[in-house]
């Protein structure tokens, strides 16, 4: 872990409010950069240009902002979760990308990948998958821009979210199950890594998470931030003020940081990203990187990494397989070291409860992701009566049908407790 | 006598083998696969018959590999193989009839420490370091680290890379030029492409070092369609697949670099 004194953390904090990291070199103080093959580095630099050049400028942002609205159907709403309030003593508001196109925020970077690649000339698209949901969001983006996908996805994975698989192939989308390394999303990576390495010049890598070699992090924070702008505006718009808390789930943490971005400026509002506490504390028995991990390499990119003491990684657990990952983005790694966040972790059987509690209250079925942040919320709660909290709903839970039906043989809410 | 550092030994040694042979024949292993115990005996059956041997380090998550590799990589890790065990396996076998550089991805590299790893390294017999995932850009670190004690940093030259790039490669690289013939992970090119022998004579024309042709090289057809246009070739997977299979890897490298008869 990188120890970074006070006023270091100050002035990093400052050059991310001012939206000055990544630097060049697309560090986020000591973490990020790119750590890529040769093969991929002329892809890298070309992306990083084509960034610069496209992703502020008014042609792409008015294609963009005009798919966003009519496409995805953003802005996504703000709701108050009236009865999960009353049951912890709190005000609860949701940012609901469950409502979001294809049913979770992965579809904005997707859709501002797509039309990114479009631009650049692509003539296809790889990407990687968890929990299936950047995979379903990938197909539909492609299908929408007119791009052909390949998406790899984990064996495990292509098992426990079954629905998703079959929507991508209705999308038009090529699956491949990944049989290699642990058969998840970090296998995925590996995966969709490899492929690129072979064809880095026509193929357009479509990385779904705020991870990887610069400009990655970078490019999906950027499309990711969405969330947190509505957020912010809404919330002012509707409340009058400002959260005193915005809590997000973290995987590789494309959600959290669109959540958090736009508030890292506010000091009055806390900051709080959860991550998978899975079974517990043991090596291989959660995905709790930050929370566990030491500073490493993986995936392109330098950032906390759970590995042994020879640099290997660690095999990983989350009944939830978009948190299922041993590394995270590079922002979130600076945001822990400056201690701008405040990361946490959620086991499964609390986020299994979160769930339940959430559909019985709320008539919204979430992610299993988006429920690791409903758990720590109601923990937050606890000793924070009357104040108002912002959860970062990622996903809509029909994805996880298959793992809810094993979990919860029988269905769901018992009989007795319905009026 | 003047001292002469690893690195440029391993350079000599290269033009040497290349003067005598036409090519010199660089042979990679995965550190301690199929069998951890057999991984010295392994290492110098195959320094015997080539002349520089590659080590490679196993690593959980290969992303430039093809799948014979990441089965071998994922056999020794599953055995215990880590970096401190090869470089303490090396330290007690001493010296190799070959130049011995070790391959690893990155992590186990930063894991070890840089400093601390040049240290052990010189004391192993290690002439230096191919790290498929450090790219220039972020090579600064382990350079200065590696530089001090005379080990090489062997960088990787790719046909995708543009002129200018390759240049600045070939200049800040030591011991010799990787030059990967094809795009695609480890072991995937049966042939060599027909554009591959002016692809090595534009990186020969401009680098001070020799330049050694890797990725995909299985057949003594291929090795003697090199000869002339790199100083050496780089054997990675079909080799792995040999040794795999347990068969006499001297003379299947020997073979490699038999002239016509």
């Amino acid at each position: 872990m990188h120890s970074i004194d006070k006023t270091a953390a100050a002035r990093l904090l400052a050059a991310l409010v001012r939206g000055e990291l990544p630097d060049e070199r697309g560090r986020f103080g000591p973490y990020g950069g790119c750590f890529a093959p040769e093969v991929l580095m002329p892809a890298l630099l070309r992306l990083k240009d084509e960034v610069q050049r496209h992703l502020h400028h008014p042609d792409y942002q008015a294609e963009l902002q005009h798919e966003l609205r009519t496409w995805v159907g953003r802005p996504t709403p703000l709701t108050r979760a009236a009865k999960l309030g009353a049951a912890w003593g709190t005000d609860v508001w949701l940012k609901r990308e469950d409502l979001a196109h294809t049913g979770a925020h992965k579809i904005n970077n997707a859709l501002g990948q797509a039309l990114l690649a479009k631009r650049m000339g692509a003539k296809r698209v790889i990407a990687e998958t968890g929990a299936g949901q950047h995979g379903v969001a990938t197909a539909a983006a492609c299908a929408r821009v007119g791009i052909p996908a390949t998406v790899y996805m984990g064996a495990i994975d292509v098992k426990r979210q079954a629905p998703n698989v079959d929507r991508m192939y209705q999308l038009g989308a090529k699956v491949v199950p990944v049989e290699s390394g642990d058969q998840t999303l970090r296998a995925a990576i590996d995966e969709a890594f490899r492929d690129w390495v072979g064809d880095p010049e026509y193929a357009y890598y479509l990385l779904g998470s705020a991870v990887g070699p610069h400009p990655y992090p970078y490019l999906v924070r950027e499309l990711q931030s969405v969330i947190g702008r509505e957020s912010r505006a809404q919330f002012q718009e509707t409340t009058g003020q400002l959260p005193d808390i915005a809590i997000a789930c973290v995987g590789g943490g494309s959600n959290s940081i669109g959540l958090f971005h736009p508030f890292a400026g506010d000091a009055q509002v806390k900051l709080m990203g959860v991550e998978a506490g899975g079974r517990g504390p043991g090596l291989g028995d959660n995905s709790a990187t930050i929370g566990r991990g030491k500073p490493g390499v993986l995936h392109g990119t330098y950032s906390l990494l759970l590995q042994d003491e020879n640099g290997q990684v660690q095999e990983t657990h989350s009944v939830s397989a978009g948190l299922d990952y041993p590394g995270v983005g590079p922002e979130h790694s600076l945001l822990k070291a400056i201690g701008r966040v405040d990361y946490v972790s959620a086991t499964d059987e609390e986020a299994l409860a979160a769930l339940r509690e959430c559909c019985a209250a709320e008539g919204i079925l979430p992610a299993l992701e988006s429920s690791h942040a409903l758990a720590a919320a109601k923990r937050w709660a606890r000793d924070n009566k009357g104040r108002k909290i912002l959860i970062g709903l990622s996903g809509r839970g029909d994805k996880d049908m298959p793992t809810l039906s094993q979990v919860f043989p029988g269905g769901g809410v018992p009989h007795h407790s319905r009026h | 006598m003047p001292q002469i550092s690893p690195h440029e030994k391993l350079t000599a040694t290269i033009r040497n083998a290349a003067r005598e042979h036409g090519v010199a024949l660089i042979a990679y292993v995965v550190a301690g696969y199929p069998k951890k115990n057999d991984f010295i005996k392994t290492l110098r059956e195959v320094a015997e018959a080539a002349d520089v041997v590659e080590v490679g380090v196993p690593f959980s998550d290969p992303m430039a590999d093809g799948v014979t590799i990441q089965r071998a990589s994922h056999a020794a890790i599953q055995q215990g193989v880590s970096l401190k065990w090869i470089l303490a396996e090396l330290k007690k076998a001493g010296e190799m009839p070959a130049p011995v550089v070790l391959m690893s991805y990155l992590n186990p590299l930063y894991a070890f420490g840089y400093e601390q790893l040049a240290a052990a390294a010189a004391e192993s017999h290690v002439s230096g370091f191919i790290v498929p995932d450090l790219p220039l850009e972020e090579s600064d670190d382990f350079r200065t680290r590696l530089d001090a004690r005379g080990l090489a940093l062997i960088n990787l030259i790719t046909p995708s890379t543009p002129e200018d790039r390759a240049r600045r490669l070939s200049a800040t690289a030591s011991g010799f030029i990787y030059a990967v013939t094809s795009k695609g992970t480890t072991g995937s090119a049966s042939a060599l492409p027909t554009d591959v022998t002016r692809y090595l004579d534009r990186i020969r024309a401009s680098a001070s070092l020799p330049v050694c042709a890797g990725f995909g090289v299985r057949t003594p057809e291929q090795v003697r369609g090199l000869s002339g246009h790199a100083d050496g070739v780089i054997v990675g997977s079909a080799l792995v697949e040999e040794v795999e299979a347990g068969r006499q890897v001297g003379g299947y490298l020997g073979a490699l670099r038999s002239r016509r008869h």
